[in-house]
């Protein structure tokens, strides 16, 4: 049952990727891309990982894609015009490219983790159990990788100044 | 157990993202394809966190965090490319080729 609906919402978001890639419009694109982050979070939630699917909703298919949505229309690009998909040339070189890459990415994934390194099996279920969904993450996020959580933060202060200086026309 | 199907469709989905740049010329779908990529890689990492440990969902926040920074600077600086060039297409950008 899991597993059914673990293959729906996976063949759903390969579905949107494959129709995010190969549509003419960007707006289009962009909303195609929605729903596999969509998708995503459900496979999130099927794994799991409940906090993270809320945050891909909220993080992700909002405030991301709201971005690159008024992007798309501040630079008026989605209305009817040439197509930005490159020539057959272009097109074959791309697919035997992925090609390559998706043999590779399956050779990989095939690999057996050592035991060693593996948790016994239920023990981050019983963990979320025990402390809840948001205490199972933020344990680890304010304690074994506060420095690093620090140094995102100085990254988004980063951005939101490097944003700022490059949209605006003069300071 | 879910952890094999997980990783089969973060594949194919990576794979899909790096078509999507290969295949296409406007600077926004590549965007988004990069997005798409990052995605992948967070499925994956998920996925992992199922048998290896809560550290994975803690690396997703900060390919998230990342993410939303690159998207905030990534996007404006296509803003101020089109403002100098009227186009988002990475066909005119060819300030650094020869002749």
């Amino acid at each position: 049952m899991l597993l059914t609906f673990f293959w729906i919402f996976g063949v759903i978001a390969m579905g949107s990727a494959l129709l995010c890639i190969t549509r003419k419009n960007p707006i289009a694109c962009a909303l195609w891309l929605v729903v596999t982050l969509f998708a995503l979070a459900a496979l999130f939630v099927l794994l799991d990982a409940q906090f993270i699917a809320v945050l891909q909703v909220l993080v992700y298919a909002g405030a991301i894609m709201v971005l690159f949505l008024f992007v798309i229309m501040l630079l008026n690009l989605g209305r009817p015009g040439p197509t930005d998909i490159k020539g057959p040339v272009g097109v074959l070189a791309a697919v035997v490219l992925a090609g390559a890459l998706l043999l590779q990415l399956r050779v990989l994934s095939a690999a057996q983790l050592p035991s060693s390194i593996q948790l016994p099996a239920g023990t981050v279920a019983a963990l979320q159990q025990q402390q809840g969904m948001v205490a199972a993450v933020a344990n680890p996020l304010f304690n074994a990788y506060l420095v690093p959580f620090e140094i995102a933060s100085v990254l988004l202060l980063a951005a939101i100044v490097g944003a700022v200086v490059l949209a605006k026309r003069k300071l | 157990m879910l952890l094999s199907p997980a990783l089969a469709i973060s594949a194919v989905l990576f794979t899909l993202g790096v078509a999507g740049v290969l295949l296409r010329r406007n600077a926004i779908v590549i965007f988004m394809c990069v997005e798409l990529m990052l995605n992948a890689v967070n499925l994956t990492f998920v996925a992992l966190a199922q048998i290896l440990g809560m550290g994975g969902q803690v690396f997703v926040f900060f390919v998230m965090a990342v993410a939303a920074a690159e998207a905030a600077v990534g996007l404006a600086i296509i803003l101020a490319v089109y403002r100098h060039k009227q186009s988002v297409s990475l066909q005119n950008m060819n300030l650094l080729k020869d002749g």
